[in-house]
């Protein structure tokens, strides 16, 4: 019998991770599965599998009772939620720890403190966190002149319980400004039926520079450095970078201990990601994920602390196993998001059978997927079908050995981003150095 | 009588969003192009317009349902 038994409440690749993970420490890890996803991977690698509902997202891994049901019913003691689906459900991690089981993961309190935009944001400043200048309150068009002027143009009018982008105006001037301010509001009770409104300095030219905190449930915290998310497209994260290349190492001690502190304020435990805009001169905090991140991977290549297996030994009351502090990170790691989307068609989604999944390796090469050869990519869940994750020990190497790896990818079937890093990793702005947020919209437009 | 089958794979919704109202229900006029439905590809919406105006019959597919290439899931008369 092993010492834990972990319900693994999520799909895909970050499922195969977390059992892995699990196993590694000699634990039992029991996946979950919808109608789709009967024959997949993790079904597979997992000590036993449990049916929680049909193929949509929303009858199924969205479920929380029947995911709790599971974890009990299988005789779990812990459950992981991955990233996305209930990762970052207050209720949920509430629900676990009532059933009197163990949430990888930081309190119901917490998720739901960093959660909320507005309480993240009072939140980190409380615990001198740098956040952007802008509007502690909630704005209206009458009072939104003045405070549009404190801060100082350009301004974003922002969707207190906003996401995903929506319910965001740009402002460039006062004329714009009650117009923005009316169609915001608009929107933003549209889609999440709350029209609260507040503004924010627009931080232009910025890079996207995230630090990875863990803590463990006896007031330790470290972390494992930061990683670069710059090259976005409509927010969504393509190439992640770690660390963080040509980055002033002042404001990267200041980040981390700022991370650090912040995560000891709200007495975090388990995997933390604290997200930051980062200029020539300053950074300011955006938001927290509570939860294990996609692009975790890069920080394991350059730290060698396997972040997953650390969530789990943390969530069972274990102490932390590394100081973030002690240790330089060693060369540089790229994760490469082969997404199921065709880039000649807006990303489109690109759903289908896959009639071929050859995957490269090699020194430093390391590929994180749920999937295998002829298997189904299912148009219910998101289109992450690969991490490619390349190790070197520097810039130079880690490119060379990218190109080689994403040359040796061959995805048929259905189509996927892996052309678009090739053209990316040949183009001079990305191969020199730090691009901004901004740089990946514009790359592909003009290319 | 027409038929609407969805162009995509993946899940069908009746509402714009979990709050709202239905986009059109049995017994109302809709003209060619009003958006009767979503479809959800891996979490990118895209509009299922009527392809002919006519008084909405039925759905043949429940909100939230998922929904294969060609499926009908609506009759308009």
């Amino acid at each position: 019998m092993a010492d834990h038994r972990v319900l693994v409440a999520n799909r895909g690749e970050i499922a195969v991770r977390i059992i892995r993970a699990a196993h590694t420490l000699g634990w039992e890890a029991v996946a979950v599965y919808s109608d789709a996803d009967a024959d997949a991977l993790w079904v597979r690698l997992a000590d036993e599998a449990v049916h929680v509902g049909p193929s949509p997202a929303s009858k199924s891994y969205l479920v929380a009772d029947r995911v709790v049901e599971a974890a009990v019913s299988s005789k779990c003691d812990l459950v992981h939620p991955g990233y996305g689906f209930l990762s970052e459900r207050a209720g949920f991690a509430a629900a676990v720890e009532e059933a009197g089981l163990a949430f990888v993961g930081p309190s119901a309190d917490v998720i739901s403190r960093m959660g909320d935009k507005a309480s993240a944001r009072r939140t980190a400043k409380a615990a001198d966190v740098p956040v952007i200048p802008g509007s502690d309150e909630i704005v209206d068009v009458p009072d939104a002149q003045r405070l549009a002027e404190e801060i100082g143009y350009p301004v974003l009018v922002k969707a207190s319980a906003g996401g995903g982008g929506r319910g965001i105006r740009m402002v460039d001037g006062p004329g714009e400004l009650a117009v923005a301010v009316t169609e915001s509001k608009n929107e933003a009770r549209s889609s999440f039926g709350d029209d609260a409104v507040y503004l924010e300095k627009a931080v232009l030219d910025a890079r996207h520079i995230e630090v990875q905190v863990m803590a463990d449930s006896r007031g330790h915290v470290t972390h494992a450095g930061e990683r670069d998310c710059s090259v976005q497209r409509r927010r969504q994260k393509l190439l992640e970078e770690a660390p963080a290349a040509d980055l002033d190492p002042d404001t990267r001690h200041a980040m981390v201990e700022a991370s650090v502190r912040l995560a000891r304020e709200i007495g975090y435990v388990g995997a933390g990601t604290i997200e930051y805009l980062v200029t020539a001169d300053h950074f300011y905090f955006m938001e927290m994920n509570t939860r294990i991140q996609v692009e975790h991977p890069i920080s394991e290549q350059v730290t060698g602390v396997d972040l997953v297996a650390e969530q789990l030994r943390v969530a069972a009351g274990e102490e932390l196993s590394f100081d973030g502090d002690a240790q330089a990170a060693e060369g540089v790691a790229f994760e490469f998001r082969i997404n199921a989307e065709d880039p000649d068609n807006a990303f489109f989604p690109s759903p289908g059978t896959l009639t071929r999944l050859d995957v490269p390796g090699g020194p430093g090469i390391r590929v994180e997927t749920g999937f295998v050869a002829g298997g189904a990519v299912a148009p219910y869940y998101d289109s992450l079908l690969a991490k490619l994750v390349v190790h070197g020990r520097d810039r130079q190497e880690a490119v060379a050995r990218s190109v080689q790896a994403l040359g040796e990818l061959c995805v048929e079937g259905v189509s996927t981003t892996r052309d678009v890093h090739l053209r990316l990793l040949e183009d001079s702005s990305l191969k020199d150095g730090p691009v901004t947020t901004s740089w990946l919209e514009g790359f592909l437009a003009s290319s | 009588m027409t038929n609407v089958p969805t162009p995509l794979p993946g899940v069908f919704y009746r509402k714009p969003s979990p709050d709202a109202d239905e986009f059109a229900h049995p017994g109302d006029q809709v003209e060619e192009g009003q958006v009767i439905g979503l479809i959800e590809v891996m979490k990118s919406f895209s509009e299922l317009k009527a392809p002919a105006g006519g008084t909405v019959q039925e759905f043949l597919v429940e909100d939230g349902d998922e929904v294969t290439v060609g499926q009908d899931v609506a009759v308009i008369e």
